[in-house]
């Protein structure tokens, strides 16, 4: 059960034969968006949404397909392409695999995808822009698309990549302003970092299998040595914080908020950020081999589950607020899938679930945003469920998911993996699990503190706006994602239906002791103290317009624990320190040696012409002087 | 005859004087008087030399040499004469415009 693919892959048939046109649609509508520019102004966005919509349907079919057959077939290998010419061992074709892993990231990817656009329909209306957006959105879903469906690595890469990219470039779509291009930057080059791991790690699974494919790799990972199995999980690790912003590589999720809402609902909530979730699950081979790497990808995850709701506590920007909780989210996930075979079905469950909700959560923040005139900060908020209905009721149900109150999905996702956890034995999983039971209860703190300030309370308005109800393009998508938030947990979790599904690729769990275990009722009692404790400081007495200067961890938590310092002060100090040296170097050093020998030339050329003394009787001297050497030298020479 | 070695000497002796007075005399004039003292000294010893083998050949030659001789003369005291009709002066180390 641990450690071996019960899932045997077989070539393409029917309709999985096409299963490339995933990635075509939205190619095709990034490419005529982006190519065709202002002429396609009018009707892009229909285009962007119709190939998002198509990619969704061609999802559906295949999923379908696989349903259709027996569970340890569920999965199609599909040769694309071969575009790297075969160098040696390295052969890399563009393979596609479909099997119950990546067909969950597909349906998510282009589902919540699809609302999500039809969603920014209606709140990028007013942008000039709004064509290059969906450009940029359509370039996304392909990407991850390809990151989610590739069958090696070295496409997943690809994929990974231009995720990366397209998240730039719509963290600074907004590029006129000051704020957005730093945050892109930020953003990239954190990344960066974590790509360096996964481009190491798939160097050395070329060094060490002489294969980057999963059926290459998988299938010979036994016979690696330990070290090089952690060394794996570990690079691979990496790679994975450092596109799911877990610590260390934490510090650009936050300022993503600087993009437009749809582009944080989809690419930093749902989709983008649980690409290193997907890639922890997808290595479950090599993790399964070494403990010591799922124990720090748990330590990961745990830290910054804790740390993402500590810092969701003290933000006055609602999307800020929500990053720091997307940020513990995915902690929770990457603890469930660090935990081993017991935990990968339960963190893509969470992963699944925390779509929906945190996808709801986000399209309800913008719609706040957009009714306020483009207001984030909180204590201008207030009293907002009277003129904002729908918006106020999905963003309920997203509220209720994420904190876990049954019947929403956040408790049928969340509690097992806390389960889980405790059921690791030991100090670590002692430690792990109350670290998981302490998140709950702050997540619940701060999602109520969220609730409170904005939609109840006394309205603490600017003069000049004046919100109502967003328009119907915007709250159908939301009033969708909220049925997803209700019903989406439990779906998934009740007959285990989707460790069964998930089962042939990651292995089966242990059986489940049912939903209503001791620590999900104390769980469930912490998350109501929490919004408890919320209610009596945010809800009983009235919300300061100016923040108040608050205690020590306040103030730390503004400052995002002080991620920005430190990375300040480890990296980015002796990092432009050394790049001045390399420039001191460089204009001082080499440039003063080509000066030099300039000079040198200069300089002895100003002495030798002094011998150009302008007297005749000299110049007579000197021919004299040449005359009797080459006679001198004539003579030797005969003699 | 008496031993070539005496011929050869004078010239050896005129040559040398020539040379010295070249270098050190200001004057343009005796500095080409000079030049003429050396190639005199070297038309003596080839005309030395063709008494000691016999043929005409060094005798050739200096008659050459006295040619290139005259027409150098034309030309240098006619260089001579238009630069001391500019500068008012004769003396070599006043042609010092090449100076660095």
């Amino acid at each position: 059960m641990t450690g071996s693919l019960a899932l045997t892959t077989l070539p393409a048939t029917g309709a999985a034969h096409a299963a490339w046109l995933l990635l075509a649609f939205p190619g095709f509508g990034a490419l005529v968006l982006l190519v065709g520019g202002k002429r396609t102004n009018a009707w892009g966005h229909w285009l962007a949404v119709l190939m998002s919509l198509a990619s969704f349907a061609y999802g559906c079919v295949l999923f379908a397909q696989l349903l259709g057959r027996p569970a340890s077939q569920r999965g199609f290998d599909l040769h694309v392409y071969s575009f790297i010419p075969p160098i040696g061992r390295f052969v890399v074709p563009l393979g596609i695999r479909i099997d119950p892993l990546s067909i969950c990231f597909v349906l998510l990817i282009t589902g919540v995808g699809s609302l999500i656009h039809i969603y920014a329909v209606g709140y990028m209306a007013a942008d000039p822009d709004r064509r290059r957006f969906f450009g940029y959105m359509n370039l996304f879903i392909t990407a991850m698309l390809l990151l989610v469906i590739a069958d090696n690595y070295l496409a997943l890469y690809a994929g990974w990549e231009g995720v990366g990219l397209a998240s730039y470039l719509l963290i600074g779509f907004w590029y006129y302003n000051p704020a957005p291009p730093v945050a892109a930057k930020k953003a990239f080059i954190a990344n960066r970092v974590g790509d360096v791991g996964l481009s190491l790690a798939i160097m050395l699974m070329f060094a060490q299998f002489g294969s980057v494919s999963f059926t290459g790799v998988f299938s010979q990972v036994h016979s690696a040595r330990p070290g090089t199995i952690t060394a794996l999980g570990l690079l691979l690790l990496l790679g994975a914080c450092g596109k799911s912003a877990q610590l260390p590589l934490q510090s650009w999720l936050l300022d993503a908020m600087e993009g437009p809402t749809p582009v944080s609902a989809l690419i930093h909530a749902a989709t983008m950020v649980t690409a290193g979730v997907y890639l922890i699950v997808r290595s479950a081979p090599i993790f399964n081999l070494s403990s010591d790497a799922r124990l720090v990808v748990t330590i990961v995850g745990a830290a910054t589950l804790l740390f993402g709701a500590i810092i969701g506590c003290a933000k006055d920007d609602i999307k800020k607020a929500l990053a720091g909780s997307t940020m513990s989210q995915i902690g929770y996930m990457m603890l469930a899938a660090g935990l081993g075979p017991v935990g990968y079905a339960l963190a893509i469950a969470h992963l699944l679930s925390h779509g929906f909700f945190k996808a709801g959560l986000f399209l309800g923040a913008g719609s706040v945003k957009h009714e306020m005139d483009d207001e984030v900060d909180m204590r201008r908020f207030g009293g907002l469920a009277t003129v904002m209905k729908i918006t106020f009721v999905t963003f309920a149900f997203g509220y209720l998911a994420i904190i876990g109150i049954w019947p929403f999905s956040g408790f049928f996702t969340k509690d097992p993996i806390i389960d889980a956890a405790y059921a690791k034995g030991g100090t670590s999983g002692a430690i792990l699990g109350t670290a998981a039971l302490i998140g709950a209860a702050i997540t619940a703190f701060y999602m109520t503190r969220v609730m409170l300030m904005t939609f109840t309370g006394k309205r603490r308005w600017d003069d000049h706006v004046h919100p109502h109800e967003a328009p119907p393009i915007m709250t159908g998508p939301m009033v969708i994602l909220a049925i997803g938030s209700l019903c989406a947990g439990g779906f998934l979790m009740i007959a285990n239906r989707l460790i069964n599904f998930l089962a042939p690729v990651v292995g089966t769990p242990p059986l489940s002791h049912g939903f209503f275990t001791v620590t999900s009722i104390i769980s469930l009692a912490l998350v109501v103290a929490g919004a408890v404790v919320a209610w009596l400081i945010y809800g009983r007495r009235d919300v300061p317009v100016t923040a108040p200067r608050g205690s020590l961890v306040t103030v730390a938590a503004r400052k995002d624990l002080y991620g920005d310092a430190i990375n300040e002060s480890l990296l980015m100090r002796p990092g432009s320190w050394l790049t001045r040296l390399s420039v001191y170097f460089d204009t001082q050093g080499i440039d003063g040696i080509v000066r030099s020998v300039a000079a040198a030339m200069g300089g002895s050329s100003g002495r030798v012409r002094k011998v150009q003394t302008g007297f005749v009787r000299s110049y007579a001297l000197s021919m004299l002087v040449g005359a009797v050497l080459v006679v001198g030298a004539l003579l030797l020479v005969k003699l | 005859m008496i031993s070539p070695a005496h011929y050869v000497a004078l010239a050896a002796i005129l040559f040398v004087i020539g040379g010295v007075g070249v270098l050190i005399r200001r004057n343009a004039l005796v500095v080409f008087m000079c030049v003429e003292l050396m190639l005199n000294a070297v038309n003596l010893s080839f005309i030395a030399f063709s008494r000691l083998h016999g043929n005409l050949d060094g005798q050739v030659i200096a008659f050459f040499v006295m040619v290139v001789a005259a027409a150098e003369v034309v030309v240098g005291l006619a260089i001579l004469t238009s630069i001391f009709r500019t500068r008012k002066s004769a003396s070599v180390d006043d042609a010092s415009l090449l100076k660095y």
